[in-house]
């Protein structure tokens, strides 16, 4: 085992328990915390297989922006834990079991479909220029989509936020 | 085998000293900031412990080291314990990516001077900075008291903002220099620093580094006499010691990014490349601390405002700016 495929190794198993341990928590503090360490061990494991630029903005977006507005909402509505019965319960799991058969039965196939295919990925770094080229040039459709969505996402908030009492509305 | 161990020899003893010079740094910067607050103000400031004060670091680290290290009642024993050690990390880790000086050869063999040159250091700066967040937020939260949860509130709700100006004032000088990597960026300014092609970046990028630390005239999330010592105000001993030691390490960090971005890192004529680098942290250093002996507190509105209503707009127009610039004048990728 070469020292990528140990750290590798290492990183998943890091990956896998926090994971584990932020949906299961009934502290949602801890829950963020928790994600927040799965999270900045994804950007290791990108960084590791030669992504640098995804890596980073794994920890900037994620890590760095999103969870630290959960942070926040938690903090300032502070939430009691949940007392725990079965509708909601059931309710709640299984939209998520369903999914992660779905994603487990095709990461599934995909093995088999390649087995013996090449095995380890080959040791190369997508530089932040290449990467930028490549996404600007053949994916330029999905990011203007993904732009345009969040643009109205914006605009969708800033109407819902709006102060009505000075529009009469 | 010989070249693949020395090889590891040196990276270990560059690590080390540039870590002891940067705690070092930290560590007399609040001794100088002591002394020149004093000065501003017309008292002497620490002057007892040896020479001209000298040995004050040394004494107030020894006197956090030896104090009892308190938890609250209530308190979210593991976080509060572990919330302080975020700041420090992020603060030190984020001077790993600095080039602080042109690199030596030994033995025919290069040194660079700098500990890693990532191809995507200033994403890396950024990631790490707003890492720093989470030390606010949970150390304030975790202390189970009022005052600290006021004050992180306040503070992860300015960190947030003011990482967005912080994010798009180095979007031009990534333009500029075509390259992410911080060594990139010093290269590029060989003919001249981008302050003078960048004012404006350079002082947006300025305003909301000492907003993200949290400094005078941006120091509400621990104003003192609304919420006595905000975030921290339940920490005791070292863990204080060490929400302290990240803001000064952080301040060090910050006068070397000013540095490196605008005023040419570690180039300069006649003096050595190393000496240069310290001078302008410790100029950017200076004009910190002068602030905080000169301004009074921001109040919150004005914060916001100034951080969504000016800053962000205006560095969103700089970007633009630049932009059109740069293909006026023919840019290639």
């Amino acid at each position: 085992m070469s020292i990528y495929a140990i750290i590798f190794y290492l990183l998943g198993a890091v990956i896998v328990a926090a994971t584990a341990l932020a949906i299961t928590r009934r502290n949602l503090m801890h829950a963020i915390v928790y994600l927040v360490l799965s999270f900045i061990g994804t950007a290791l494991l990108f960084f590791l297989l030669g992504a640098p630029f995804l890596a980073v903005l794994e920890v900037v977006i994620y890590a760095g922006a999103i969870m630290v507005l959960f942070l926040f909402i938690v903090m300032m509505l502070e939430i009691k834990p949940e007392e725990r019965t079965l509708g909601p319960w059931l309710r709640q799991w299984a939209p998520a079991l369903a999914l992660s058969g779905i994603c487990l039965m095709i990461m599934v196939g995909f093995l088999f479909l390649n087995a013996g295919g090449p095995g380890p990925l080959l040791l190369v770094t997508a530089s932040p220029l290449a990467f930028g080229r490549f996404l600007f040039q053949k994916y330029w459709l999905g990011v203007e989509i993904a732009s345009f969505l969040l643009f109205v996402a914006l605009v969708g908030a800033l109407y819902l936020g709006r102060d009505n009492s000075t529009t009469g509305g | 085998m010989s070249l693949w161990v020395a090889g590891i020899i040196i990276l270990i003893v560059k690590l080390l000293l540039v870590l002891v010079a940067l705690l070092l740094f930290a560590a007399y910067l609040i001794y100088v900031e002591r002394r020149l607050l004093g000065f501003f103000q017309l008292r002497l400031g620490p002057n007892r412990a040896g020479p001209w004060g000298l040995l004050q670091p040394i004494a107030d680290a020894v006197k956090l080291l030896t104090k009892e290290d308190l938890s609250p009642t209530g308190a979210d024993r593991v976080i509060f314990l572990y919330a302080p050690v975020v700041v420090a990390a992020a603060a030190i880790l984020i001077f790993a990516v600095v080039p602080f000086a042109p690199g030596w050869t030994f033995r025919g063999q290069p040194i660079p001077g700098v500990i890693t040159d990532l191809n995507v250091g200033l994403l890396y700066v950024y990631a790490l900075s707003s890492l720093a967040v989470y030390s606010v937020a949970l150390g304030g939260w975790s202390s189970n008291s009022k005052y600290s949860l006021l004050g992180a509130i306040r503070g992860a709700a300015q960190m947030i903002s003011y990482e967005l100006s912080l994010g798009l004032s180095l979007v031009p000088i990534v333009m500029m220099a075509k390259s992410f990597s911080l060594v990139d960026i010093v290269n590029a300014q060989a003919r001249c620093p981008f302050i003078l092609l960048q004012p404006v970046a350079c002082i947006i990028f300025f305003i909301s580094s000492v907003a993200e630390m949290k400094r005078i005239p941006f120091d509400i999330p621990e104003a003192e006499h609304e919420l006595i010592a905000g975030y921290h105000t339940e920490y005791s001993g070292m863990r204080f010691g060490l929400f302290f030691l990240g803001e000064y390490v952080t301040m060090v960090t910050l006068g070397a990014l000013v540095a490196v971005f605008f005023l040419g890192g570690w180039r300069g004529p006649w003096l050595p490349p190393l000496l240069w680098f310290l001078i302008k942290v410790a100029a950017v250093s200076f004009v910190i601390i002068w602030i905080r002996g000169t301004l009074g507190r921001l109040r919150y509105d004005q914060l916001m405002h100034l951080g969504w209503k000016l800053l962000v707009p205006v560095a969103l127009i700089n970007i633009i700016v630049t932009g059109g610039v740069m293909l006026a004048w023919g840019y290639k990728v």
